[in-house]
């Protein structure tokens, strides 16, 4: 890990070279008496972004322990077969921990993370105690859960992104490459990487689905796996991964040749690998970048799963990145709600409470109603894929809940605040901002 | 024990039966009773015995509304009990029309209200029967507590004075639950409920109205002159004091989930036609392909599904509440202005993606469109939902937030 610091160490310092460069270029009178400012300026633009790009991490090496000659995979999860909405006591566990976490330290650290652009070290390890990167790694792997944990994972990422939804992205992000891989990896894969899930020093990872278009669709990847040989040939681009300059192992989504979409394990520093800084209106503490695949040889191995990748698997995975993300936005809804209703208790106009108004308290009401029915069509979502029954259609109605909902959510929260919410003194413009991501996400989370 | 928001499997064979009434008594004959306005459909004659038998039959409440009522319990045991079996079948049967279901016998709101609140001996003479609530004056609609009628004691009886309107089928029930003020000085306190029963020689009909939709059910107008009933007939509690208005309100923690079941129903019903002629139309709804990739419709389609299973599962969740004994006067009235709303908003978009097919009387896309428009003004507008979910929300009380 120290190779990484030190790596960007060197980029950083190298842009700050290059930016005072710069400023004296452009503080000089030589560009307008030449007429290029425009040109140059130009030019600087485009330099910036290829100033900006860096080698991905050089990560450490993944060795395969002990395979167990058949991947080993979660239980389905089971039911007594009654409409229930009582999370069990392991749950409870992890959700009151969540929460706890949440409010003591990621909400207090929310504000700064999100000019730095940064998680905190502190935080990171902290939820890697509370063990979110390991729920979907087997147990004969040294994961803790028997069952297969979607709704778990839900209540864990509705509690972390209740005290900020960055944070929540930037602390979730490797475990769902270690959630893709307990999920669909071959023995082999699985012993060569998901015990390093479960140590604390776990490395960061990603789940990288997303590209950089309008309309992008994940079952028609722009992003393409060539067969050549025994090998495989990636090429393409990934938006918005999480740490990604520091990520050690990606699991990369591809229309492979001959197959379809589906998902390559690529570790970091392979060659025509590299990350490029692509921050966003929101999820700023989970420095997001993109990741610029070209022409990556991968062994036949590299491909997710035994032998033929499945089309089933894939679609799973999007809904479950769906469900993920759909968790996300409950938790920062339900901080939305949270934080208005005693600003407008509070707030005096015409000698009274705003939230005496009608027009004030209804918006409260709306907020109220709509969050509680992305949570239980979330829920809804994450229980069957636990339990091994279809799932589709219940993720793909979460997610237009949480996406259409969760923004209007967002939008109300700032307008009930009027100016206030305007600036940086209340967090809701900062949940503004992070809403409009479930409605843009895919990939990145997996429950 | 773990988080599960699927139909339990004990209750499948209810729904069952109530989708094959749906399909095979209702929708044959849906048409002709929007079009025969005030004549009563004879068909729901044996059905009623039918559910009677029902309900009978089982000790998970039936498929009307006469199922809800509160169990003590709370041994911490998870319990789906006949709140949500009662919230089960009426979506089907909605699903079927809401109109008849509306005007099944001994189902209506006023059974309700005698299941939630009733005394032992109250249930003893008065069950079995089909009983109409009427609440709604001229003067007073969603403002309960402004009720003018009068119920003064005059020996062993009460006499009512005043009058009634929007009464759900109350020239065919054989009781109506009457509000009524024992004293108007004291406001809501003194609000109390009384069972009248049809024939009563003070109880008068001035007319049954002409609608927008739910045409198959009743809606009747009552003059109360001088209309004497027993003292027993009071429901509940004949004390005047400040927590009784709240008492008679608590009925509508269990009715209110069972009107967001009636438009869920609507709702569904109106999905699954518009799914049907848009496939027809060689419009395909995919699910894992993004909403935003596909035809307009389909994305359409899509946003109109979700808002309908936020719905449902609301509505869920508030009968499940009732049947473990957590109060749920929050979650019922989201439930209800959820539903409410999702039902106008989605019948209404079905109607245009169908275009005039969905308009026309050939369909009943557009019927549906008309029937929904009630469910989210009775047992509380949509309005009235949004007040008491704020004033929950945010700890206020009527006084403060008007």
């Amino acid at each position: 890990m120290s190779t990484t610091t030190e790596n960007k160490g060197v980029a950083e310092r190298g842009m700050g070279y290059g930016l005072r460069a710069l400023n004296r270029l452009a503080g000089s009178d030589l560009l307008d008496r030449i007429r290029i400012r425009k040109q140059v300026e130009n030019a600087l633009f485009q330099g910036t972004k290829n100033g900006f790009r860096t080698a991905t991490a050089a990560g450490r090496t993944f060795k395969a322990a002990q395979s167990l000659g058949k991947p080993a995979r979660q239980k389905k999860g089971r039911s007594k077969g009654l409409f229930d909405l009582t999370p069990d006591d392991e749950q409870q566990m992890f959700q009151e921990g969540g929460r706890a976490f949440a409010e003591e330290k990621i909400r207090p650290a929310a504000l700064k993370a999100d000019e730095d652009r940064k998680t905190p070290k502190e935080i990171l390890d902290q939820a890697t105690e509370l063990g979110v990167n390991m729920l979907g790694v087997p147990e004969e792997l040294g994961g803790v859960m028997t069952e297969q944990s979607a709704v778990t994972s839900v209540l864990i990422g509705e509690a972390l992104a209740h005290g900020d939804m960055g944070i929540a992205y930037a602390a979730l992000a490797p475990g769902a490459a270690a959630t893709a891989i307990g999920l669909w990896g071959s023995a082999e894969q699985e012993a060569t990487y998901l015990p390093a899930f479960t140590g604390e020093d776990v490395p960061a990872a990603a789940l990288a689905i997303l590209e950089p278009r309008p309309l992008f669709d994940p079952f028609e990847l722009e992003t393409k796996a060539k067969r050549k040989g025994e090998e495989w040939v990636l090429t393409g681009a990934k938006s918005l991964v999480a740490r990604a300059t520091e990520c050690e192992l990606f699991v990369i989504a591809a229309d492979a040749e001959g197959i379809g979409p589906a998902l390559f394990v690529v570790e970091s520093g392979a060659k025509g690998l590299s990350v490029e800084d692509e921050p966003a209106m929101g999820l700023r503490p989970a420095a997001t970048g993109r990741l610029l695949i070209d022409k990556v040889k991968l062994p036949a191995s590299a491909l997710l799963g035994e032998g033929e990748a499945s089309a089933k698997d894939y679609a799973a995975c999007v809904n479950r990145s769906r469900i993920a993300w759909c968790g996300l936005a409950t938790g920062t809804a339900q901080a939305v709600l949270d934080y208005v209703i005693p600003y407008v208790n509070d707030r005096q106009a015409f000698g009274e409470p705003i939230s005496n108004r009608q027009g004030v308290a209804f918006a409260v009401s709306d907020i109220g109603i709509e969050q509680n029915g992305m949570r239980l069509a979330t829920y809804r979502a994450a229980s069957r894929a636990d339990r091994g029954e279809s799932f589709a259609r219940e993720a793909a109605l979460a997610k237009r809940l949480c996406s259409q909902k969760g923004m209007k959510i967002g939008s109300d929260g700032v307008q009930l605040l009027g100016g206030h919410g305007f600036v940086k003194e209340h967090p809701v413009e900062r949940w503004y901002r992070d809403l409009r991501a479930a409605g843009v996400m895919e990939g990145a989370l997996l429950v | 024990m773990t988080i599960n928001l699927e139909i339990p499997k004990k209750f499948k064979p209810l729904a069952s039966q109530a989708n094959q009434v749906a399909t095979e008594v209702f929708r044959p004959i849906s048409r002709k009773y929007d079009e025969a306005e005030h004549s009563y459909p004879k068909e729901l004659d044996m059905l009623a015995s039918l559910i009677d038998g029902m309900n009978e039959g089982s000790d998970i409440g039936g498929a009307g509304a006469a199922g809800v009522r509160r169990e003590k319990g709370g041994d911490g045991e998870n319990r789906n009990g006949s709140n949500l079996s009662t919230v089960l079948g009426i979506i089907e049967l909605c699903w079927g029309d809401v109109g008849l279901l509306l005007s099944m016998p001994r189902q209506g709101l006023g059974n309700s209200a005698i299941a939630s609140v009733a005394t032992e001996e109250q249930l003893k003479k008065y069950g079995g029967k089909w009983a109409a609530m009427a609440i709604t004056e001229p003067e007073a609609g969603s403002d309960s507590a402004a009720i003018r009628a009068t119920a003064e004691l005059d020996g062993d009886e009460y006499v009512l004075n005043g009058e009634k309107i929007f009464v759900t089928s109350g020239d065919r029930a054989d009781l109506i639950v009457v509000w009524a003020s024992l004293d108007r000085s004291k406001g809501r306190a003194a609000i109390k409920s009384f069972i009248v029963e049809r024939d009563n020689p003070g109880l008068k009909l001035d007319r049954l109205e002409h609608k927008l939709g739910i045409r198959a059910s009743d809606t009747a107008n009552f003059t109360l002159q001088n209309c004497r009933v027993p003292k027993e007939a009071l429901l509940g509690d004949p004390e005047v004091k400040e927590k009784g208005f709240a008492g008679v309100m608590e009925t509508f923690d269990n009715t209110r989930p069972l009107v967001a079941a009636m438009a869920v129903g609507v709702t569904r019903a109106a999905l699954e036609e518009t799914r049907k002629q848009l496939k027809a139309a060689g419009v395909k709804i995919d699910y894992d392909k993004p909403a935003l990739s596909q035809h307009a419709a389909a994305a359409r389609f899509l946003e109109m599904e979700a808002d309908y299973e936020a719905a449902w599962l609301l509505t869920l969740q508030a009968a499940w509440m009732a049947d473990n004994s957590k109060p749920n006067s929050l979650q019922a009235s989201m439930a209800k202005a959820k539903a409410g709303r999702t039902g106008v908003d989605v019948t209404l978009g079905c109607v245009e993606l169908c275009g005039s097919v969905g308009y026309g009387e050939n369909e009943l896309l557009e019927k549906w469109a008309r029937d929904s428009k009630i469910l989210d003004i009775f047992e509380g507008t949509q309005q009235i939902q949004l007040l008491i979910v704020a004033r929950q929300l945010l700890k206020k009380t009527s006084a403060e937030l008007r």
